[in-house]
């Protein structure tokens, strides 16, 4: 799960990690006062959407171009002027494909004096079973870029999570950015408090970028990003109260909802199938028939009649152009699936080519549902076959 | 023969009187499998599928001898569960449950690592030995055939794909195993082909991973180095856009790290024979064997 820039530093704030003071903006109420409230002589206005890239986005309104997602001030009367326009403008980043997305709240900050910027992170390492603090003198700056181009100037120590964080490591990381006196001691708490947060709320990532030391000689986190462990937010109900329903796909939370792990592609193929890695595959063959797969759709281990109706409802109303239907059967029977599939289509109105292949446990018999069914499918005899057919009704249209 | 599975396993099922738990315990034992003992507090002293309930792993142990443990605990509990058995001297434990958090997973691999007991899973299908007649785990038994080609997967349904194609062109399994589709499992790649290069019963090896991580990259390197068997490999996830959980927790790109296109490359480089679809697992396994012969 993903949370905004401006969650993620409350939650900073309270694990003791220094961020600059601001506030979030939703609409005109929240820009009352908000002036009189700033300090400073500059200040950052920052559009809050789940996606990177946002300083280097272009927003839009009614298709006029407004200005980039992330601006920098020298009044609070010009801080409000911009926050009004970014809230309800549509920001694209490279992170968000050409449809961007719509800004629905906007965090106004103060201004930090920078003097040296750093990148610190604490992420899962699953090789190593630990959590790996990362920390580069390259902060600021895309870390995909520095870890490919000057992989030697990130740094790296392991903390055990049966032992937790040891303040050596914060040393032997602190000296490796080049930092002396009280910073020292400074970036080996912060650090240490990072990780703390890391482990206390289940993060998957837990990343300051950049961390600033300002000319008055302290440690800030003037932007950051926190992912969570989805599978650990049974027991973290203050971090599964913080998302934001808002960013998501609509159709994805829908799947979500009805236990199907569905996303959203920018394809026209839809497909069904039970399984993630069979999945995968799946849209993978797709392509290498020459189509673009629609979406990636896990019905789970055992395609039942419910899970496939809701499965057809959402890829029709996402407007794919074609269906291809690819269930391995094991300890589910293809007969109880054929027929799970012969009743969800009699609840839908299908006006688009299906393609149908089933393998496994009992195929004979649920080839001969299908069949006798009258239902307007295509048969195919396996996974290349049916990627095939597919991929050529959707051509003929 | 096979690697990790004997005729001397004896198996506990950790969460038999729930409902996956006692439906694949009843489907382990007709094929063959030697569940000996049950688990699930509270209900000790009473019989499931035929097996005996105890409250304990330990309890179940002392009574049975059970050396192996399989488990279908829910997710909140399941990480105890592999310590409990563990605890218990349980020599291997296969792990079945899905949606375990990452950082319990992180602990518990920690705490392993200084004990005897192999993990594999969690979010695993299991491990299967034809020949034995032995399958610690949920896969559908009918697809597999007796023979000397092991394989290793991070998925439950493609593995089954990649089997009945294998099992068509009369290559028959040694073992298979699916190490688990979450970012921290116990036993990795690089542990089972260790093992399937040791095993004197295994001829050549069909690796399926996935985008997400680098374990198929650490493979590729300890094959060109260690490996004399062949080995076919398939990795799924080329049209996965980047920072999606692709149903799996394990398989995400991130950071522009873990992509197929690299897994594929390091994997050629090594001198594997890659599969370029799904489709073709079964005949790159046999190319693979046939060049080496």
């Amino acid at each position: 799960m993903k949370v905004h820039e401006f969650q993620a530093k409350m939650l900073f704030r309270d694990h003791g990690i220094p961020c600059p003071d601001g506030a979030v903006v939703e609409g005109e109420a929240d820009l009352e006062g908000l002036a009189a409230r700033l300090s400073g002589d500059v200040f950052v206005v920052k559009a809050q959407i789940h996606a990177g890239g946002r300083g280097k986005g272009k927003a839009c309104r009614d298709g006029v171009e407004v200005g980039r997602g992330v601006h920098v001030v020298r009044s609070p009367e010009e801080a409000v002027r911009i926050a009004r326009t970014l809230l309800g403008a549509t920001l694209v980043t490279i992170q968000t494909g050409s449809r961007g997305r719509l800004v629905r709240k906007v965090l106004v900050e103060n201004g930090v004096d920078i003097d040296k910027e750093f990148y610190l992170a604490a992420i899962l390492d699953r090789e190593t079973a630990t959590v790996a603090l990362m920390a580069s003198a390259e902060g600021g700056t895309e870390i995909e870029e520095v870890a490919r181009r000057t992989p030697e100037r990130i740094h790296t120590v392991r903390v055990n999570p049966l032992l937790g964080y040891r303040e050596f490591q914060g040393r032997v990381l602190a000296l490796k950015l080049g930092l002396s006196g009280e910073a020292v001691g400074q970036f080996v708490r912060l650090a240490g408090n990072l990780v703390k947060l890391f482990m206390a709320k289940d993060c998957s990532l837990a990343e300051v970028n950049p961390l600033v030391l300002t000319r008055q000689g302290n440690l800030v986190a003037i932007d950051g990003k926190l992912n969570f462990d989805d599978n650990a937010l049974f027991r973290q109900a203050a971090v599964a109260g913080l998302q934001d329903v808002g960013e998501e796909e609509p159709s994805e939370v829908e799947a979500d909802r009805a236990k199907l792990t569905y996303i959203k592609l920018d394809g026209n193929i839809g497909c069904l199938v039970n399984g993630a890695g069979l999945a995968m595959a799946t849209m993978d063959i797709i392509k290498e028939c020459g189509g673009e797969p629609a979406n990636f759709l896990d019905v789970g281990g055992t395609a039942t009649a419910e899970n496939v109706a809701k499965s057809f409802e959402i890829m029709l109303r996402d407007k794919v152009q074609g269906i291809f239907v690819n269930v391995f059967g094991g300890i589910v029977r293809c007969d109880v699936v054929a027929q799970g599939l012969v009743d969800a289509l009699s609840k839908v109105k299908l006006d688009v080519p299906l393609v149908v292949r089933l393998e496994g446990n009992r195929k004979a018999e649920a080839l001969a549902i299908l069949a006798g069914s009258g239902l307007p499918l295509i048969a195919a005899a396996d996974m290349k076959d049916g990627a095939t057919k597919i991929v050529a009704a959707c051509r003929r249209g | 023969m096979a690697i990790l599975l004997s005729s001397k396993t004896r198996v506990v099922v950790q969460g038999i009187t729930g409902g996956a738990g006692k439906f694949h315990t009843g489907l382990m034992r007709q094929y063959g499998t030697q569940v000996v003992a049950g688990v699930t507090p509270g209900k000790g002293g009473t019989l499931a599928e035929g097996v005996p309930v105890f409250e304990t792993v330990q309890q179940a142990r002392e009574a049975t001898d059970a050396n192996a443990a399989i488990i279908f605990v829910p997710a909140r509990f399941a990480a105890d569960s592999v310590v409990e058995a563990s605890d218990a001297g349980m020599e291997l434990v296969v792990c079945i449950t899905e949606g375990i958090p990452a950082l319990d997973m992180a602990r518990v691999k920690n705490l392993l690592a200084s004990r005897g007991t192999v993990l594999i899973g969690p979010n695993t299908p299991g491990i299967i030995a034809p020949a034995l007649h032995c399958k610690m785990g949920i896969m559908p038994d009918m697809i597999f055939s007796p023979g000397r080609v092991g394989l290793i997967s991070r998925s439950g349904t493609l593995t089954y794909e990649a089997v009945d194609q294998l099992t068509r062109l009369g290559l028959g399994q040694s073992t298979c195993v699916g190490i688990g589709g979450d970012p921290v499992v116990g036993q990795t790649f690089l542990d089972l082909l260790e093992r399937f290069e040791a095993d004197p019963d295994t001829d050549g090896v069909v690796l399926i991973g996935e985008i997400g991580g680098n374990q198929e990259e650490r493979a590729a390197r300890f094959i060109a180095e260690h490996m004399t068997k062949p080995v076919a490999a398939f990795i799924a996830g080329k049209t996965a856009p980047p920072g999606r959980r692709m149903g799996h927790a394990g398989a995400i790109i991130s950071g522009g790290k873990g992509t197929a296109a690299d897994k594929v490359a390091a994997l050629t480089e090594a001198g594997i024979v890659v599969a370029p679809t799904p489709a073709d697992i079964g005949v790159a396994m046999k190319t693979a064997l046939e060049r080496r012969s």
